[in-house]
C-alpha cells in the first residue's frame, strides 16, 4: 500500500490530463490531413489492426519516451554494461542504433547473484556441454528432447528447493500458463493476488476454473473470500467447488514486497485449499543458503503444494521448474503441454543451472556461494536504508533485493531515466501498464556482484538526480513515520 | 355487453344447478333429501378422511458422519501409461545419437538441415557464451535487448524480404502471444481444426469469436467464410483473421497458400501462419511455404510465427505496423525474459550457413521422398503426410477402435525399434487438454544429413516391428 500526498495526486493527474488532451487534438488533426489523402490500396475493406482508441497509450503516451525502454546492451548484462547509443529524427517515432556505446552501472537487470556473465566456475563448463550437446536438442521433452542433464537438473532442483521432485520447462512464463490449467479446470476456483504476474494471469484464465482475487498480501482478506466462496460453492449450482487454489508470489516484483507466507499457509490449511507459490524473483536471493521465501520465513516447504520458479534471474540462465509431490510430478509430465509440446530446455542453459546451483549450495568446494548470498543481503539492505535516509519514497521490505522508488509524475519517467544515463547509471523505470496509473516508478535490482564503491556511486547520482527531478517526497530524517504524512492513501 | 356476459353467466349457474340436482330430485336415502351439493360434500369429507389416514413423509434420517467432504487432490490416480519415462539421451541430438550407452539412429529430433553439432554453429555460440554469459537476466524492455537479438531480427527480415520482424524467447509462447496481441473480444477467427496445442490456447486467450474448419478442406474454409460474412453488416466492421499451420504437426498436412490467400482477398480476412515446421525447409531457398507457393510475402499484412533451425526460440514478422504492435501489446515479449544471446548467435550462423549452402534442401528433399518410397509397404501403416512435409506420419490402417489401444499399439512399436533395431522413432502424444481429435501416429523427423543407409535401416525395422506386430488378428 502506497500513501501518497493529495498535492502529488493531483499534480499527476493534471500531467495525464494534459498529455491525453494533446494527444487527442494530434489525433484530431492526423484524421483531418489522412482525410484528404488518398488511401493506400492494400488496406481497402481491412479492418484497421487497432480500433480508436485501443492503441492511444502506445502512440501518444509510451511513443514519446520510447528511449527510455528497451536500451540495447553491447555485452553480457553484468555489474557494468556497455549501453548502446540511440537516436531519432521524427522524434521518437523511429529510433535508430549507433555504433557508440557508453559504459554504465547495471542497476535494471534481474543479475541477483551475479551469474549474468561469464562466470569462472560456470562458463567452462557450460561451454564444454555445449560442444557435447549441441545449443538445441529441437525435440520436445517426451521424444528425444531429455538428456542425461535434465534428468541431473530435475533431481538438484528439488534437492535444493526440498520437495520431492521436479520438473523443467525451457521458459519461465510458459510454466506458468500451461501448469495451471492442468492442475484445476472447469469447476475449480483460483485465488490469486491482485498484483500476480501476467503468466498467471494467462494461466489462470486459460484455465477455464473461476479466478478471483484478494487484496494484496492481506491474509485477513485472503480468509473473507475463502469463508465466502466455500459457503457460496460454485456459481448458480452451489454445488462444493472440485478444488481451490491460491496463488501467490514469493517476492513481488513491482513492489518489492515478500509475501506473507506463514500467514496465508495457514489460512489455506483452515479451508483446504492448496497454495502454490510463484518463486521467480525469490529462488537463489533470499534466505540464508538461497532456498527462497519459504526459508526465509520458517515455512516447510512440505506446506507449500506446487513451487514454482524460474532460473532466469538468480542463475543466470533461462527457464522455469515446478517442484511438487511425486504423484503431481508424474502427472504433469504425462499432461502438461509444455512438457508435450514444447522444445526442451536448451542443454547449455542446463549446464549452467546446474554449475550455479552447485555454486550456491557449496558443492563446488568453494564458499563463493555463501559470500555472494550474504552480500547480496548486505547490498540490499544498505542500499535501501541509504535511499530512505535521502528522502526518496522506496517499497518493499528489508532483505528483499528490489527497491522501487516512486516517481508518480509521468513527466519524471523520462527525465530520472535520461538524467541518470547521462551521468551512466542505467535504472529502469515502470509505467502504466505494469504498475497502476498515478504509480509509475523507477525499480531498482541489487546484485551480489555491486561492490561498495559502486553502490556509493549509484546513491551519489540518484541524489542528484532526485533533487533535480524533485522526487525527494520525504524529509531527509530517518526518524519521521510515514503514517504521520497523512494524504491519500493508494492500494 | 356487460348486460349480455351476466345474462349467460346466470344462464350456465342455472343449468349447472339444475343439472346438479336433477337427477337426484326426489331421492330419499335413510329419511334424509338427497341434493347434488351434498355429493360433493360427501366426496370431500371421504377426501379428508384418507388423506388424514396415510403416513405422513418422514425425512429419512442420516445419522452424522465423521467423514468430510474434501476437495479432489491436485492430481487422478497415477495409472500405468503415467509412469512411462521417455529414453534419456547422452550426446548431442544429432542424426546419430547415444541411448543407453548404444548407438541409435535419430528419427525423433526435427533437426532438419542436420546443423546439430556443426562446426560453425558451435563456434559461434561458443563466442557468444564467452561474451555474453548464459541468459539475459531481463525483459527486452529493461535492459534485456542484447545486440546479438537485433542482429538477428534484422537478419531474419532481410532473409524474408519482410520489414521487420520480432524475437520470441520459446518457440512455443511465440504463437499464443501473437494470437492475443492482435484478437480481441469480439473479432472472428477462423481456424483449422487441427492445429496444435499452442494456437488453441492463443485462440482462447484471445477471447474472439473462433469458427474452425475442416482439416485442410479449402471448401469447408470457403463455405464457412462464406456464412460468416454473408448479409453480416458487423463483419465488415470486425477484424477478422484466418489461422493456419503450414505445415501442421499433428498430421504433417501441407496448407494450400494460394487458395487460401485468394480466398483472404476475396473476403477480406487477414492471415496468421505458423510456420513452425516449414521455415528453413520449404521454397527452393528455404523461406517457407509462401516461397514454395509463390506468394508475395508483403502483399497484405502477413503474420507468421516460426521456429528457428537448430535452435530454440521463435520469431514472427510482418509490416512494420503489425511488428510494432508487439512490441507493447505482446504478453510472451512484454512480460517474459528475452532469448539467450547465444541462441540468437546461432540463429544468425543457421540462416548464414542455409543461404550459402541452399543444396541442404535438396539433400533434405531427397531424403523425404526416399523415406517415403520405402515405407510404402509398411504392413499395417499409411503414410499419411504431404509429399513435401519434412516430418513423415505414419498412421495405423486400421484403428483397434479406441484411442488408447491404438496410442500402446504405436508406442509398443516405437519401443521395440529403439529396443531391437537401434532405431529412434516416437509418437505423437496428445495432451488432455488438447481438443485437436486428428488421428495419432507415428512421427520421423527427417534430417539432411541422414543418409541411405539409415533411412533404409529405418524402414527396415518398421517393417520387421508391424509385421510382428500388426499382423496378429486383433
Amino acid at each position: 500500500m502506497v500513501r501518497l500526498p493529495y498535492f502529488i495526486a493531483l499534480t499527476t493527474l493534471f500531467s495525464y490530463v494534459l498529455i491525453f488532451t494533446i494527444g487527442r487534438l494530434r489525433d484530431l488533426f492526423r484524421t483531418l490531413v489522412d482525410f484528404y489523402r488518398p488511401k493506400s490500396e492494400g488496406d481497402q475493406g481491412y479492418a484497421p489492426i487497432c480500433l480508436g482508441l485501443e492503441d492511444f497509450y502506445s502512440r501518444r503516451l509510451y511513443r514519446r519516451i520510447q528511449d527510455c525502454f528497451g536500451r540495447p546492451l553491447a555485452g553480457a548484462p553484468d555489474t557494468w554494461i556497455d549501453v548502446v547509443d540511440r537516436h531519432s529524427n521524427d522524434s521518437n517515432k523511429t529510433i535508430q542504433r549507433t555504433a557508440d556505446t557508453r559504459r554504465c552501472l547495471n542497476l535494471g537487470s534481474y543479475n541477483y547473484l551475479g551469474f549474468a556473465a561469464s562466470d569462472e566456475y560456470c562458463t567452462p563448463r557450460v561451454v564444454d556441454c555445449l560442444k557435447k550437446y549441441s545449443p538445441s536438442t529441437c525435440s520436445v521433452r517426451v521424444d528425444g528432447g531429455t538428456t542425461k542433464l535434465h534428468a541431473e537438473l530435475e533431481d538438484l532442483v528439488a534437492r535444493f528447493v526440498g520437495k520431492p521432485a521436479a520438473v523443467i520447462f525451457g521458459m519461465g512464463y510458459a510454466t506458468n500458463s500451461s501448469i495451471i490449467p492442468v492442475l484445476t479446470g472447469k469447476g475449480g476456483l483460483i485465488i490469486s493476488d491482485s498484483l500476480n504476474h501476467n503468466s498467471i494471469v494467462n494461466g489462470a484464465r486459460g484455465s477455464g476454473a473461476v479466478v478471483r482475487v484478494f487484496q494484496h498480501n492481506t491474509p485477513l482478506h485472503l480468509e473473507e473470500v475463502l469463508r465466502e466462496q466455500v459457503a457460496a460453492g460454485q456459481p448458480r449450482t452451489h454445488r462444493p467447488w472440485k478444488k481451490i487454489i491460491v496463488i501467490v508470489e514469493g517476492i513481488y516484483s513491482m513492489e518489492g514486497e515478500i509475501c506473507k507466507l506463514p500467514e496465508i499457509v495457514a489460512v489455506c490449511k483452515k479451508y483446504k485449499a492448496y497454495t502454490y507459490l510463484d518463486e521467480a524473483h525469490s529462488i537463489g536471493a533470499v534466505g540464508k543458503s538461497g532456498r527462497g521465501v519459504c526459508e526465509l520465513l520458517g515455512v516447510d516447504p512440505a506446506d507449500v503444494d506446487v513451487m514454482m520458479g524460474t532460473f532466469t534471474k538468480s542463475f543466470g540462465s533461462c527457464g522455469g521448474y515446478i517442484a511438487a509431490s511425486k504423484e503431481i510430478i508424474q502427472y504433469l509430465k504425462y499432461a502438461c503441454p509444455a512438457h508435450l509440446y514444447a522444445t526442451s530446455m536448451s542443454p547449455p542453459a542446463v549446464e549452467q543451472v546446474i554449475c550455479a546451483m552447485k555454486v550456491i549450495s557449496g558443492e563446488d568446494g568453494s564458499n563463493r556461494g555463501a559470500v555472494k548470498l550474504a552480500r547480496i543481503r548486505e547490498n540490499s539492505n544498505f542500499f535501501r536504508s541509504q535511499l530512505q535516509k535521502m528522502g526518496l519514497q522506496v517499497l518493499g521490505d528489508n532483505d528483499s533485493p528490489i527497491m522501487p522508488i516512486m516517481l508518480y509524475n509521468p513527466s519524471k519517467i523520462p527525465a530520472f531515466s535520461r538524467e541518470c544515463l547521462k551521468q551512466n547509471v542505467a535504472v529502469v523505470t515502470v509505467a502504466f501498464p505494469a504498475t497502476p496509473l498515478l504509480l509509475a516508478r523507477a525499480r531498482i535490482c541489487i546484485s551480489a556482484s555491486h561492490t561498495r564503491e559502486d553502490l556509493i556511486r549509484g546513491l551519489k547520482v540518484i541524489s542528484e538526480v532526485g533533487d533535480l527531478v524533485g522526487i525527494k517526497y520525504f524529509p531527509v530524517e530517518p526518524e519521521k513515520h510515514l503514517a504521520e504524512s497523512g494524504g491519500a492513501m493508494v492500494d | 355487453m356487460a348486460s349480455a356476459v351476466m345474462n349467460a353467466t346466470t344462464v350456465a349457474l342455472d343449468w349447472l344447478s339444475s343439472s346438479f340436482d336433477a337427477p337426484l330430485a326426489r331421492a330419499v336415502i335413510f329419511g334424509v333429501h338427497v341434493d347434488g351439493h351434498l355429493v360433493v360434500e360427501v366426496l370431500l369429507i371421504v377426501v379428508i378422511l384418507f388423506l388424514l389416514s396415510r403416513k405422513s413423509y418422514k425425512h429419512p434420517k442420516k445419522p452424522l458422519t465423521e467423514k468430510v467432504l474434501g476437495p479432489e487432490p491436485l492430481h487422478p490416480p497415477i495409472t500405468e501409461e503415467m509412469l512411462s519415462e521417455p529414453p534419456t539421451l547422452e550426446s548431442a541430438a544429432g542424426t546419430h545419437t547415444m541411448i543407453d550407452g548404444k548407438e541409435v539412429v535419430n528419427f525423433a529430433c526435427a533437426n532438419y538441415l542436420g546443423l546439430i553439432g556443426h562446426e560453425k554453429l558451435i563456434n559461434s555460440c561458443a563466442s557468444s557464451l564467452e561474451k555474453y554469459g548464459v541468459g539475459s537476466c531481463g525483459p527486452r524492455g529493461f535492459y534485456g535487448t542484447i545486440d546479438v537479438h537485433l542482429d538477428c531480427e534484422e537478419r531474419i527480415s532481410k532473409f524474408l524480404g519482410t520489414s521487420d520482424s520480432v524475437l520470441y524467447s520459446y518457440g512455443i509462447s511465440t504463437i499464443f502471444s501473437v494470437i492475443p496481441a492482435f484478437c480481441k473480444k469480439g473479432d472472428i477467427i477462423v481456424a483449422d481444426e487441427g492445429v496444435h496445442w499452442g494456437v488453441q490456447n492463443g485462440l482462447y486467450l484471445s477471447r474472439s469469436t473462433v469458427v474452425y474448419f475442416k482439416h485442410n478442406d479449402m471448401a469447408s474454409l470457403e463455405s464457412t467464410l462464406e456464412r460468416i460474412t454473408k448479409g453480416n453488416k458487423r463483419a465488415e466492421r470486425l477484424r477478422r483473421y484466418i489461422v493456419v499451420e503450414a505445415v501442421y504437426q499433428n498430421s504433417g498436412q501441407v496448407a494450400p497458400l494460394d487458395v487460401i490467400v485468394k480466398l483472404k482477398e476475396r473476403y477480406h480476412f487477414r492471415v496468421i501462419l505458423d510456420e513452425s515446421n516449414s521455415f528453413g525447409v520449404l521454397g527452393s531457398s528455404g523461406r517457407g511455404l509462401s516461397e514454395h507457393c509463390g506468394v508475395p510475402v508483403n502483399r497484405h499484412n502477413h503474420v507468421r510465427a516460426g521456429g528457428a533451425l537448430a535452435t530454440d526460440g521463435g520469431f514472427c514478422t510482418g509490416s512494420v505496423r503489425v511488428v510494432d504492435h508487439q512490441r507493447l501489446s505482446s504478453s510472451g515479449y512484454v512480460f517474459s525474459a528475452s532469448l539467450p544471446p547465444y541462441l540468437a548467435s546461432a540463429a544468425i550462423s543457421a540462416i548464414d550457413h542455409l543461404e550459402e549452402n541452399p543444396s541442404l534442401l535438396g539433400q533434405l528433399r531427397e531424403n523425404i521422398s526416399l523415406l517415403r518410397r520405402e515405407l510404402e509397404d509398411v504392413p499395417g501403416l499409411t503414410v499419411s503426410s504431404n509429399p513435401l512435409s519434412p516430418m513423415v506420419f505414419l498412421t495405423l490402417k486400421r484403428s483397434t477402435g479406441s484411442p488408447k489401444a491404438d496410442q500402446q499399439l504405436l508406442e509398443d512399436i516405437t519401443n521395440r525399434a529403439l529396443k531391437e533395431d537401434g532405431v529412434f522413432i516416437v509418437t505423437s502424444k496428445r495432451s488432455t487438454l488438447d481438443r485437436c481429435r486428428l488421428p495419432i501416429g507415428i512421427r520421423l523427423f527427417v534430417s539432411a544429413g541422414h543418409t541411405h543407409g539409415d533411412i533404409q535401416k529405418a524402414s527396415a525395422s518398421l517393417k520387421r516391428v508391424a509385421a510382428a506386430l500388426l499382423s496378429e488378428p486383433i
